[in-house]
């Protein structure tokens, strides 16, 4: 079943004559997704090459929508565009919109979440700034590589992209049923808590991994909500211990500002819900396989 | 972006939030020439102000009354060159002292955990704020606001309203706070707060100090760079930041270098765990070259790393994701190349670490390419260990 993203999903990709959208697109197709349309208000009407497949151009989500079922969109437009491009995702009700685009001002972020709320969120939001959804060996929606791991029953939600990769490689004997890429921006779309909801509702996810980092405090609202709903076991990591505070280490979101937003605090809320922290990535990994 | 007080203040003006008149000195000549200025004007009595980007200034002796030109000359003496939390203070602001009735706390910032806006007021501001928001939390309030509704006059007075501001300010404090919140959208701020809004004596709401934070994501629509700092910036992070690279300076022996955030801030934890052992080595920079790692951003990125004097080896962190690790490899060995043709010997030994995507291509090319200061070691925590090793013993040897 997986979380999100399954076999059925039919994926289009907002900004798809991009040289993002093109690349990361056929990557996509090659994994075996789903990749219906795109959009593209120029070049509607046109068909695009992704690496051997021909796909059609729409002007709108809207009329995308209507002509191919898509029920997922990628963005990958320039920053610049993006909140239009989400607003417009909302307005044309697509279940899952997958914010691949980084450099996002957060009064655009928090705008279009205010709208998708407004409608009673009808729309999922990942990202933005997120390397999107992979359910190995069903769909793949955003930039994860897909040749990394393999199908199993491991739940990933994180804020980082590449420790994200790290921790598939590092598991790929095992397998993964989904791995969401949340996205390391100060307001994101789907949360830790969401994820973990859906995690510990999905048949087919026996174990939950959950990655964080510095900044904010969602690591703890997640531990509680751990406390309280969460059944299956929960192996955690946490970055950035050794950051110093006032400083934004990459992320926009990653920043410590006064007592809040440590490593140290998250880490602690985590392990009093019962979750199993990790040192090091390898050290989170070996815990995992404890459990298999 | 933090922005100095005088930065805000400039801000605040441009958006007809009241602020007290004010000039900024780099010396105490300059303060003596402004504080002769005000007093021709009229307005003898100045205020002299640390101008350092970090809160308790007042109680480290960072802001003081002149009474005329020859007092703010020494004040301002005193004050340049002091060091507050870590912050030495280049600038001071010279501003005409108002007489303060009372002293009100007001801002807007981005409520993370809610996904929106927030507006935080309460009568009892000035310099016990945070005091005040952890013992007696009731009396701040701390109103939603919405990012698509934002806030218009009848907002604005709710907020003052809620802050329990007296009758006699509400008026000029919710125009200010109106004109507050145009300012924080239209220059796409996280953060403007107004403490102490001051009640003066002839009945004006004034920013008395203001605190701005920019969203740096927001440079596309925006002319944040003019208020680029210079004077407190590290030489290296700004050489970093002319190459558009993503580097921090901290303090230690292990230059890092990694491909994207999480997984460079985990290489920082690692390393500092591993430098234990080695007398207490510790990660010397933050890198995060992205997705991509091409060779000349693998050349800035070495050619950045080396400059800092007390790297004492380098530790090369890639997870071949999209791009893979034959691609990086080649970077690494086009990028030492690149360094050497240059000029820039590289003398330092870089340990490196590659997984992810075709692995074992990118090991072979390195090992191929047997270049001296070179060395693979296989998994994160090894390599770790590794390079705090070598940065330890170039630290005992020099």
């Amino acid at each position: 079943m997986a979380i999100f993203l399954t076999g059925q999903s039919r994926v289009m990709i907002q900004g798809i004559t991009g040289s993002e959208g093109r690349r990361h697109g056929a990557r996509m197709l090659a994994a075996g997704t789903k990749i219906v349309g795109g959009t593209n208000p120029r070049k509607a009407g046109q068909r695009i090459d992704l690496n051997g497949a021909d796909v059609p151009v729409f002007g709108t989500v809207a009329d995308t929508m209507a002509a191919t079922g898509a029920d997922v969109s990628v963005i990958f437009v320039p920053a610049e565009r993006t909140k239009d491009a989400v607003i417009e995702a909302i307005e044309a009700q697509i279940p899952l919109c997958i914010v691949i685009t980084e450099g996002i001002p957060v009064h655009d972020t928090a705008e279009f979440w205010a709208r998708a709320s407004a409608v009673g969120n009808r729309t999922r939001i990942i990202g933005p700034n997120c390397p999107g959804v992979a359910s190995p060996g069903k769909s793949n929606a955003g930039i994860i590589p897909a040749d990394i791991t393999t199908e199993g029953r491991i739940g990933l939600v994180s804020k980082s992209g590449t420790l994200t990769y790290q921790m598939m490689y590092e598991l790929r004997d095992i397998g993964f049923s989904t791995a969401v890429g949340i996205g390391g921006d100060p307001v994101i779309g789907t949360t830790h808590i969401d994820c973990l909801q859906a995690f510990q509702e999905d048949p087919e996810t026996d174990v939950i991994v959950m990655i964080g980092e510095i900044g904010g405090d969602a690591e703890e609202r997640a531990g509680a909500f751990i406390e309280q709903y969460v059944t299956k076991p929960v192996v955690g990591y946490v970055a950035g211990f050794t950051a110093p505070e006032g400083k934004t280490m990459g992320h926009a979101g990653a920043i410590i500002s006064g007592s809040s937003g440590t490593a140290q605090a998250k880490k602690e809320a985590l392990e009093k819900a019962g979750v199993r922290v990790g040192k090091t990535p390898s050290e989170t990994a070996g815990l995992v396989r404890t459990l298999f | 972006m933090d922005l100095f007080e005088f930065q805000a203040k400039e801000l605040f003006a441009e958006y007809g939030v009241p602020v007290q008149r004010g000039k900024v000195a780099r010396t105490a000549g300059e303060a003596r020439e402004i504080a002769a200025e005000f007093a021709a004007e009229g307005h003898p009595l100045v205020v002299v102000k640390a101008q350092v980007k970090t809160g308790g200034r007042g109680k480290a002796g960072g802001v003081k009354l002149a009474q005329g030109p020859d007092e703010a000359y020494d004040k301002a003496s005193q004050i340049l060159g002091m060091d507050i939390k870590g912050h030495t203070v280049y600038t001071v602001l010279i501003a005409e002292a108002v007489d303060i009735a009372a002293e009100y706390y007001l801002s807007f910032l981005l409520d993370r955990a809610n996904r929106t806006f927030l507006a935080i007021c309460t009568v009892q501001g000035g310099m016990e704020i945070e005091e005040v928001a952890h013992s007696s939390p009731e009396a701040v309030a701390r109103i939603p606001v919405s990012a698509i509704a934002g806030v218009d006059s009848a907002k604005a007075a709710e907020i003052i309203a809620a802050g329990r501001i007296p009758a006699e300010a509400a008026a000029g404090a919710a125009l200010l706070a109106e004109r507050l919140w145009t300012m924080f959208v239209d220059e796409d701020a996280t953060l403007v707060e107004v403490n102490p809004m001051a009640l003066t004596d002839d009945g004006q709401v004034l920013a008395v100090d203001g605190k701005v934070t920019l969203d740096d994501n927001a440079s596309f629509r925006q002319q944040h760079a003019r208020f680029d700092d210079i004077s407190n910036t590290d030489p290296i992070e700004a050489r970093a930041r002319e190459k558009h690279l993503n580097y921090v300076k901290l303090e230690g022996e292990v230059g890092i270098i990694g491909n994207g955030a999480g997984l460079v801030m985990s290489t920082l934890d690692v390393v500092a765990y591993a430098g234990q052992e080695f007398g207490g080595i510790k990660p010397a920079n933050f890198l995060d070259i992205g997705g991509g790692a091409s060779a000349e951003v693998m050349a800035n990125g070495l050619e950045i790393v080396l400059s800092d004097p007390s790297v004492r080896s380098v530790f090369v962190n890639v997870f071949g994701g999209i791009t893979s690790c034959d691609a990086v490899a080649n970077g690494i060995v086009s990028a030492i190349g690149m360094l050497e043709a240059r000029g820039d010997h590289v003398d330092r030994p870089i340990v490196v670490r590659l997984d992810g995507n075709n692995a074992a291509e990118g090991r072979q090319i390195l090992q191929d390419a047997a270049i001296g200061v070179v060395e693979q070691v296989a998994t994160m925590d090894g390599a770790a260990r590794r390079s705090a090793e070598l940065a330890g013993t170039a630290s005992k040897g020099a």
